[in-house]
């Protein structure tokens, strides 16, 4: 009972913060709805018995998704009233389709064929008393191996991709060139210069 | 007690609020992103819905997986974006034309 209480009222909060974000007039708002979601589905994740996966969702979506989306928000000085152009218009397209298809799924859902009990069973079954966190590691690194590395090639694709897009010299800036600085030899920096001890060579003393 | 129809109504939900946010920010690129991301996070829901009352472990490992590529999508997402600000000085996508015929 309580259970099914606290389920619903993070489901609310869930739904109300998603169409918060699809509305706020303000980019920085709509990330802060955004974030909102995602605690809130880490909760009904962990309810759901996903506890690895909720810890992840605020780990690395709250803590370096979201906050990444907000660094973009404030470097970019976006003309607030020009994006709120076709609101309206969009809204008579976007909400029917939306609605369609809430009613197309929640068909499919509610249909005897989609219950439970009519599933196959699947080959990994979750032994009872082994907590979330070790389990999904034992397989991870065991089962989905070869998934795993494929995952941190694409994590990798993905730094390189962004640097990549980002990056670039402007003229009239300082900055290091280490090919350059290694390439450098004793000769293109050193002057000996020979220095003879006599009046003719010494510059004239000005301080006081 | 929960059932898999709640959890299943509320990633459908969420989905629809996902898709609805992608017709309505036309104009903001970021916002689209953001909606993306809402629509991702209802296929999660599915699938730790699945995992949960079916009893199997597969489907939160493929959760773990589209969380990584989400993570990606969004980064190389926001570069382009970042890209696009500087050359376009605007986020809208009906200013990325320039590979119209």
């Amino acid at each position: 009972m309580i259970t099914q209480f606290v389920f619903y009222v993070f489901a609310a909060v869930l739904l109300f913060a998603a169409t918060m974000v699809i509305t706020a007039r303000n980019p920085v708002h709509a990330a802060m709805y955004l974030v909102l979601a995602f605690f809130n589905s880490a909760v009904l994740w962990i309810m759901a018995g996903a506890e690895f996966l909720g810890i992840v969702l605020v780990l690395v979506y709250v803590g370096a998704v979201m906050v990444l989306f907000l660094f973009v928000v404030m470097m970019l000085d976006i003309n607030l009233a020009r994006i709120r152009e076709g609101f309206v218009r969009h809204i008579y397209i976007g909400l029917p389709i939306a609605a369609v298809m809430v009613l197309q799924m929640l068909l499919v859902v509610g249909s005897d064929a989609f219950q439970v009990d009519r599933l196959p069973a699947g080959d990994m079954p979750i032994p009872p008393d082994v907590a979330n966190t070790p389990l999904l590691g034992s397989v991870l690194y065991t089962v989905y191996v070869y998934p795993f590395e494929l995952a941190a090639v694409i994590l990798l694709v993905a730094i390189i991709a962004a640097i990549t897009l980002t990056l670039r010299r402007r003229e009239g800036t300082k900055h290091q060139d280490p090919a350059k600085q290694v390439r450098v030899r004793k000769g293109d920096r050193l002057r000996v210069v020979d220095l003879r001890s006599g009046a003719q060579n010494r510059e004239p003393d000005n301080r006081p | 007690m929960i059932e898999l129809t709640d959890y299943l109504v509320l990633g459908a939900l969420l989905f629809a609020l996902g898709m609805a946010g992608i017709f309505l920010n036309r104009k903001n690129a970021i916002v689209l992103l953001m909606s993306i991301e809402l629509i991702l996070l209802a296929v999660n829901f599915n699938f730790i819905a699945f995992s949960t009352f079916m009893d199997d472990l597969a489907g939160q490992v493929f959760v773990f997986f589209i969380l990584t590529v989400a993570a990606a999508e969004a980064a190389i997402g926001l570069a382009i974006l970042v890209v696009l600000f500087r050359n376009r000085n605007s986020i809208d996508v009906a200013d990325m034309d320039s590979m119209k015929g």
